[in-house]
């Protein structure tokens, strides 16, 4: 990234109970982009054209994860940014949220061991077409922590052909599934291709000296950036 | 009017707390072969119509208190 290039806006969310905005905000903003917080109760979103949910425990989890905070005004304006084909990327509970807003297909539920599940994980990258992988590569491997109780991914059998077949498995948990998530299945994108979850936490390894030095979720958030400055680029040129 | 709502998880869902539930049954010595946890929500209605009320307790159920890929509800609706 060059000095002269612009700084994309990035909204991140905050619900009561997130709690890894922070983290994402500097992620994003050493990754380049110019994140711009957002709270929940906000009935519209910034000038931006890509929008992050981050991690955490909006509403306590109450109900199920997500089912709470996907009624939070400022769900509104994220659901119209989507239809709208502005990027939008759920990370853990923004996850969560996503899918119960209908925003990507399938549910998380609890996870199989029912223990909370915070380690390093080895994941592999199915596709790296889509605008938040194009800094990796297909098949590529990348190590990212997990930190959840309620990750493991289901979708019906037809559900889960159809994500099959139409490519929106875009990242892939290698070896045993650490939450019993189908087809190891920890990231997808909506079938148009602008809205991404993951359970996986890229925010939280974007700096060697924190963690186990793994930056391969700058790869994950560094694409985002680079696909949210394109689309920013060609909503001021419309 | 009050109203029951049980959530159950989908026959086929894997219900990890079902399971556990099960696990200690039996080693308590209970002979079970099954155990799914599910969710209980009781309501107090505002509405007297038991027609509305109904369609209300239907909305409520597929917007917020059941995921309806993964769970499935029954209503139960007494009159005061």
């Amino acid at each position: 990234m060059s000095a002269t290039e612009p700084k994309p806006r990035i909204a991140v969310i905050t619900f009561p109970g997130s709690n890894d905005d922070r983290d994402a905000t500097l992620a994003l903003a050493r990754l380049g982009a110019e994140p711009v917080p957002v709270w929940h109760a906000e009935d519209e979103l910034p000038d931006v054209r890509a929008v992050v949910l981050p991690g955490g425990f909006s509403y306590g989890d109450y109900l199920r994860a997500g089912a709470l905070a996907r009624f939070a005004p400022v769900m509104e304006p994220v659901k119209a940014l989507a239809s709208d084909g502005g990027l939008v990327l759920g990370i853990c509970n923004g996850f969560q949220v996503l899918c119960e807003a209908g925003l990507l297909p399938g549910a998380l539920r609890p996870n199989h061991s029912l223990t909370f599940v915070c380690r390093d994980v080895p994941l592999t990258v199915e596709r790296a077409d889509t605008a938040f992988t194009a800094r990796c590569t297909k098949g590529q491997h990348l190590s990212i922590p997990i930190k959840h109780g309620e990750g493991c991914f289901f979708a019906g059998p037809e559900l889960l052909s159809e994500l099959e077949a139409s490519g929106q498995v875009v990242l892939r948990y290698e070896g045993e599934s650490p939450n019993g998530s189908v087809a190891g299945i920890a990231g997808v994108v909506n079938a148009e291709g602008n809205v991404m979850g993951l359970m996986p936490h890229p925010e939280h390894a974007v700096d060697p000296l924190i963690g186990s030095g793994s930056t391969d979720g700058a790869l994950v958030l560094g694409s985002f950036v680079d696909a949210a400055r394109m689309a920013t680029v060609e909503a001021a040129a419309v | 009017m009050r109203a029951t709502v049980l959530v159950r998880p989908k026959p086929g869902i894997l219900d990890p707390q079902g399971e556990a539930v099960l696990g200690s049954l039996k080693q308590l010595g209970f002979a079970v072969d099954d155990a799914r946890v599910g969710r209980v929500v009781d309501l107090e209605l505002e509405n007297g119509d038991r027609e509305q009320a109904r369609a209300d307790l239907e909305r409520m159920c597929e917007q917020l208190l059941a995921n309806p890929l993964i769970e499935s509800y029954e209503i139960e609706l007494v009159e005061d």
